[in-house]
């Protein structure tokens, strides 16, 4: 495929996502206004990333933080729950996003009509639905209790209170917000894989199953992959989630790091503690920024 | 030829498990949004007593609301409208930035552009959520904590990386000799972007507006954090009050929570073609 030749013969070393078109030849005026035109983002990245992050890395740069961090048992299980969290969150998302992206390419009006309501949940804000999610598994009498008791006929569980049901309550909350988004970027990927790949693969006996093992999924692996860098960096500080969902309940050991660094620094005010929690997520942001930015220069893949 | 009978089931089992996933996604997306309509229907003090039906269909809550008649929400449509002016701003300044960006990156070849182009992606790629605590601080050292242009500034912070890469791509369309010719003319770099540049990438604008205007809207961090005197909050935060809050009538809260998303809701409807646009020409592509 053409982004794939054109990408070997860029190579690894050259240039960012946005590659100068021709040889430069700008004169002296035409320089100053294309500085004056690039001058209110450089501003805006000047005054609300350069210094916030560096600002940031200053409030967390005493070690001794982290040795309160790890001696913390509540540091050690938020640890934890983030990992799980970006983990089955992640994947169990993006591998149903596939299968599911298949099935919305259908062009029948009722499949169609689906996907309208089905992508419903990315437009909505994730303040009221997680708060909505948090009304049907606190107390006992939440829709989903009652659901329960109107099929079992015994009382429900009280989902909030075991920490394992609230955290899978957590990474299903999670997996319905972001589950439309990524579906629509799988479609978008498969509208992009040519027909006659499919009809020339069908002459060779392809179908069904093996279809998608060996034509559809190898062309789509590259964006699978960009996909799921991008998903697990963004998931890593994902707040609003646990924030909402279980609010950290029981007795905050369903936090994640950004809630934990939230409350942290803003309910026991100790803000470098909190970025510091923060930034002990770095070991693994850093590797997956990288292998991410590298992985769409090199590939041309655009976001 | 002898009949065969078979070959008609499997396309029946295939259709019936299509339909089963269906109704199944249909459930799935509509189970938390439905919760919502059930509480905001119950009398206060009736929203969990395990019904699964709205029994009682109330609307007072509603009207609650239109009349700002509880003292919870004694400043609701002036919140609504600090919301809708947050939203509005942050997509006029994403617009107007990340396109004025995207013409000097795409269309003026200044040297070591791509740096720009990296920043804007890294900046894309960082959970804002991890910026959140030194950017309180700093607001503070800004002076501008309190004040809705300091949510304004977070939210253009984090949309315009997007809109930049997106425009970028979207401009590689529009031909340079259309800015050479225009540049023959007499026409200096203000008026081409004007004059041209605008006008044809106004699809790409559109898409991105939306795309600033639902982010501004659906954050909640950065507004929760930054905004505590009640004139100035917006609706999220006022929702934000009422969760904290333990003897708050839930059924009110509900009622605001799909005031609230009522804005995105037909954004989404309306512009639908926009939003997944924005997606596509930017998209993912292999």
């Amino acid at each position: 495929m053409g982004t794939t030749l054109q990408s070997l013969r860029i190579g690894r070393g050259y240039g960012g996502v946005i590659r100068p078109v021709r040889p430069l030849r700008l004169q002296g005026s035409d320089t100053s206004w294309a500085l004056a035109f690039l001058l209110p983002y450089a501003a805006v990245f000047a005054a609300f990333v350069v210094y916030p992050v560096c600002f940031g890395l200053w409030m967390g740069s005493d070690p001794a933080l982290y040795g309160t961090l790890l001696s913390d048992p509540r540091y050690v299980s938020t640890a934890v729950n983030t990992l799980l969290f970006v983990a089955i969150g992640v994947n169990v998302k993006m591998f149903l996003a596939f299968l599911l992206s298949g099935f919305f390419m259908s062009r029948s009006w009722w499949v169609r009509t689906l996907l309208a309501v089905f992508l419903l949940p990315w437009a909505l804000p994730s303040l009221t639905v997680f708060v909505s999610i948090h009304y049907m598994l606190v107390t006992q009498y939440g829709l989903l209790d009652s659901l329960w008791r109107a099929v079992t006929g015994n009382d429900g569980p009280l989902f909030l209170v075991s920490q394992p049901i609230a955290m899978t309550a957590n990474i299903l909350s999670y997996i319905w917000k972001w589950l439309p988004f990524w579906t629509l970027i799988f479609i978008a990927a498969r509208m992009a894989i040519p027909q006659d790949i499919y009809e020339a693969a069908e002459i060779d006996g392809a179908t069904g199953w093996r279809r998608l093992a060996h034509v559809t999924f190898p062309l789509m692996a590259n964006v699978y992959l960009v996909s799921t860098l991008l998903s697990t960096v963004w998931t890593l500080g994902d707040f609003p989630t646990v924030y909402f969902v279980s609010s950290g309940a029981p007795a905050r050991l369903t936090d994640v790091l950004a809630t934990y660094g939230f409350h942290e620094a803003f309910d026991f005010g100790y803000p470098n503690l909190g970025v510091a929690a923060m930034m002990s997520a770095l070991p693994l942001l850093i590797p997956s920024v990288i292998l991410l930015m590298r992985r769409i220069r090199l590939t041309g893949v655009q976001l | 030829m002898v009949r065969r009978p078979r070959p008609r089931r499997p396309w029946l089992l295939k259709r019936l498990a299509g339909i089963a996933l269906g109704i199944l996604l249909l459930v799935w997306t509509l189970l938390p949004v439905y919760n919502m309509m059930l509480i905001a229907l119950s009398e206060d003090g009736d929203e969990f007593t395990g019904a699964i039906w709205p029994t009682d269909w109330n609307w007072e809550s509603f009207h609650v609301i239109w009349t700002e008649g509880y003292w919870y929400l004694d400043h609701f449509w002036h919140q609504f409208g600090n919301s809708i002016y947050m939203g509005v701003m942050t997509m006029l300044l994403t617009v107007l930035i990340g396109s004025l960006a995207s013409f000097s990156l795409g269309r003026m070849r200044l040297r070591h552009c791509w740096i720009v182009g990296d920043m804007a992606l890294l900046t894309y790629i960082l959970p804002s959520a991890f910026l959140v605590i030194p950017f309180v601080h700093l607001m503070r050292v800004y002076g501008m904590s309190d004040s809705l242009w300091s949510v304004i500034a977070a939210q253009v912070t984090f949309a315009t990386p997007y809109a930049i890469l997106i425009l970028h791509q979207y401009g590689k369309l529009i031909p340079l000799e259309l800015d050479e010719s225009a540049k023959v003319d007499g026409a200096a770099p203000l008026q081409v972007y004007w004059r041209i540049y605008l006008p044809l990438m106004a699809p790409a604008l559109a898409a991105v507006g939306v795309y600033a205007l639902l982010l501004a809207w659906n954050e909640y961090l950065y507004q929760h954090l930054l905004i505590s005197s009640p004139g100035n909050t917006t609706v999220a935060v006022a929702i934000d009050q009422f969760f904290d809050s333990d003897e708050a009538p839930w059924n009110y809260m509900m009622a605001v929570a799909i005031v609230y998303s009522l804005p995105p809701v037909a954004i989404y409807f309306g512009l639908r073609r926009y939003m997944i646009a924005g997606l596509t020409m930017g998209g993912v592509k292999g």
